[in-house]
């Protein structure tokens, strides 16, 4: 079966292991979430996973469908067919959404070929219809000035365009107010399929209300300290993060 | 992945870099003297009051001292004696497409002029080393009575336009450098447009130095008169050279009242040249001149163009984007004398300094105390690509009296790590990522050329930041 693999991860920023030894499997079309108290690493993972400079793995391995990633660029890795949505997507002035999704889908295409201008309009006017976007929402700026629900809803949109296989939400439900966090919880679960895994990271379970995940795991201070189906989340929703907590100083002092 | 790895650039010149053999019929030789001013006036059978232009032009430029105590010392580095000051392949003027050199059709395709332009050709002027080796007035626009010509043939066919304005914009003394175009010029365009015409497809000019050591000091005149309309568009790709080269034109503009001139450049010189540039218009009442101005590459480029609104109700803009790469200095800004009542004025400014790449902005308004209800808007925004940049600016504004305006606003930003991360994450390469930010950062202003030379800032855009990273 399709996967991605994430083998005892162990990721620093500096000096200061932030991840400490994560393993986790996300396997196509399955929708796995990462709870956590705030500073548990959750945001970590998802940026080490992606590339980012700031972070260093020291060690572990991440493949996707075989594949180890971590020898990859950023840019190679999201070719490949992983997705990053951001907890804080950055704004790129003066480059509207309708242009930078082409220029990333154009990144997609083997040297000499050209994306065929209409196709690709066509294209992304069918995933915004799909997504209920207004389609003057992608001749502005990229997340210049956007409301957080926008700027998530940006966000689904690129996701929507650039089908990948697997995605990765970062707290995706912060800064929404219950209205913005249906909508985009509709935008995901439109996405949901048999050829995307998708890893939500949330602090908080609500989000779980809207797109009703496969399996939760309890990430505390860099490690899965507790995995179960979606009623964990209710669990967790209703004893709070303590209970868990615990029963790792307990594992820990044992 | 780091946004400091553009310290050394390597740029892919492959648009620009190309040069094809040199066949030059005269050739004043190395080095600056009366004997030399004296050789150009004979080869080009200058009429005795441009000759007596040119020999007091030099005594100015002789006496001037370089402007050293304001500008950079960098201005040392040139070498008067080591430049050739005039060179002619002997070429007239040409006037189809058909008898255009093969050679000079080449560069027109390195160039990337499309295919239509090409066939537009009737309305453009390129300029090959000092001669313009073709001139075709579009039909249409002969018809209308414009004159479109190179500026030798202007001052000797036209004199009774050309002499009035000539120098008046732009004095021989204003500076060094327009002392020394005004003792040396060949080139460069004259144009006059009559009274109530408006030209409906842009003026052109393609130009590039073809010799080594070669200084080109064009000298262009243009006139609109009242009520025209006119559009002038200059692009220039220099090929790679070994020695410094110095470019300095001088450009006057003189829009009558109810005129419109906008004069369009779009400059990418290699590394070594110094680009030296005078340009300045006169607005007449109710007149307005705008000038859009790109510059990417050279050395050192010091340009500021001007406008001295002289009628009431003139309008001048200046709207410009300097590119400085890693081991350039884009000395670029704008002047903007406001000389009647109710005169406005507009400054757009944008710069990129990449690399140990320095960008300084300089603008000069002016309003003094006798007008009323002038305004002046002035932005200047600069981005740096790494913390090697600098980026400057020096506004000097004198705004007086009563009811009269002026805005200023200026930003510093950054291409952060966090943004080129996040264009990555979507499949981007670190270098398109950067070329995106920077078109970005331009669209603005970019939006405001010309079609066919948008796409080619974009795409010098793209080369500079593709030799910008890894």
């Amino acid at each position: 079966m399709k996967s991605l693999i994430i083998k005892d991860l162990h990721v620093s920023i500096g000096s200061k292991e932030i991840v400490r030894g994560l393993s986790l499997e996300i396997e196509k079309g399955k929708v796995h979430a990462i709870m956590g108290p705030n500073g548990s690493g959750k945001s970590t993972l998802s940026k080490a996973i992606g590339g980012h400079p700031d972070y260093t793995i020291t060690s572990g391995e991440v493949l996707m469908d075989g594949v180890n990633i971590l020898e990859m660029e950023p840019d190679a890795r999201a070719r490949a067919g992983l997705f990053l949505a951001f907890q804080y997507p950055m704004e790129i002035p003066g480059v509207s959404i309708a242009n930078f999704l082409r220029a990333a889908v154009q990144a997609r295409l083997g040297e000499g070929e050209e994306l065929e201008a209409t196709e690709y309009y066509a294209r992304l006017y069918k995933k915004m219809d799909a997504l209920e976007m207004n389609r003057a929402f992608t001749s502005r700026s990229v997340n210049e000035g956007f409301s957080g629900g926008e700027k998530k809803r940006c966000e689904i949109l690129q996701m929507a365009m650039l089908e990948p296989s697997y995605a990765i939400l970062d707290e995706t439900d912060s800064g929404l107010d219950i209205d913005a966090l249906k909508i985009v919880s509709n935008g995901v679960n439109a996405l949901r399929g048999p050829e995307v895994g998708i890893l939500l990271i949330t602090h908080y379970q609500r989000l779980l209300d809207y797109i009703v995940p496969d399996y939760v795991h309890v990430m505390v201070e860099g490690r899965i300290v507790h995995s179960g189906g979606k009623e964990l989340a209710l669990e967790l929703e209703e004893r709070g993060y303590d209970w868990i907590k615990e029963g790792v100083n307990e594992m820990a002092t044992a | 992945m780091s946004t400091e790895t553009a310290t050394s650039i390597d740029i892919d010149r492959s648009v620009g870099d190309f040069a094809y053999p040199e066949s030059h019929t005269f050739d004043a030789g190395m080095g600056l003297s009366r004997d030399t001013v004296n050789y150009i006036s004979d080869v080009k059978n200058d009429p005795d009051w441009v000759r007596e232009f040119r020999l007091k032009a030099l005594d100015v430029f002789e006496k001037k001292a370089m402007p050293t105590g304001w500008a950079t010392k960098d201005l040392e580095a040139i070498q008067f004696d080591k430049i050739r000051y005039y060179l002619s392949n002997g070429q007239k003027p040409t006037r189809s497409w058909d008898d255009v050199p093969d050679d000079v059709k080449k560069t027109f395709e390195r160039l990337g002029i499309p295919e239509q332009e090409r066939k537009f050709l009737a309305g453009v002027e390129a300029q090959f080393d000092s001669e313009a080796v073709y001139s075709n007035i579009k039909k249409a626009v002969g018809d209308q009575g414009v004159i479109f010509v190179g500026s030798t043939e202007g001052l000797k066919e036209y004199p009774e336009i050309f002499k009035k304005w000539f120098g008046k914009v732009i004095p021989t003394g204003d500076n060094k450098f327009s002392a020394l175009n005004s003792a040396v010029f060949s080139g460069g365009s004259f144009i006059y447009v009559p009274p109530g015409v408006k030209v409906k497809h842009p003026l052109q000019a393609y130009f590039r130095i073809n010799a080594e050591n070669f200084g080109q000091f064009e000298r262009t005149l243009i006139i609109a008169d009242e009520g025209s309309e006119v559009m002038y568009m200059e692009g220039c790709t220099a090929p790679k050279f070994e020695t410094a080269t110095l470019h300095s034109a001088v450009v006057e503009l003189v829009a009558m009242k109810g005129a419109k001139i906008q004069y369009v450049t779009v400059q990418n010189w290699s590394s070594n040249v110094f680009n030296l540039v005078t340009k300045r218009g006169l607005a007449h009442e109710e007149a307005e001149i705008k000038w859009i101005d790109c510059n990417i590459g050279s050395r050192l480029t010091m340009k500021y163009p001007g406008v001295v609104m002289k009628g009431r109700k003139a309008r001048g803009e200046v709207i410009s984007i300097a590119l400085a790469g890693d081991g350039q200095h884009q000395d670029t800004g704008a002047k903007m004398i406001h000389a009647a009542d109710e005169t406005t004025s507009n400054i757009v400014s944008k710069s990129i300094s990449l690399g140990k790449g320095r960008s300084t902005y300089r603008g000069l308004v002016h309003i003094p105390k006798h007008l009323k209800n002038c305004k002046n808007n002035t932005e200047c925004d600069a981005l740096l690509i790494n913390s090697n940049s600098r980026t400057d600016t020096y506004p000097a504004i004198s705004v007086r009296g009563t009811g009269n305006a002026c805005q200023h606003e200026a930003s510093v930003s950054q291409v952060s790590e966090e943004q080129i991360f996040y264009m990555m994450q979507r499949g981007l390469t670190e270098a398109q990522a950067m070329s995106l930010s920077v078109n970005g950062f331009v669209n603005d202003l970019v939006r405001q050329f010309p079609m066919e030379y948008s796409v080619e800032l974009k795409r010098l855009i793209d080369l500079e930041m593709e030799g910008s990273v890894g």
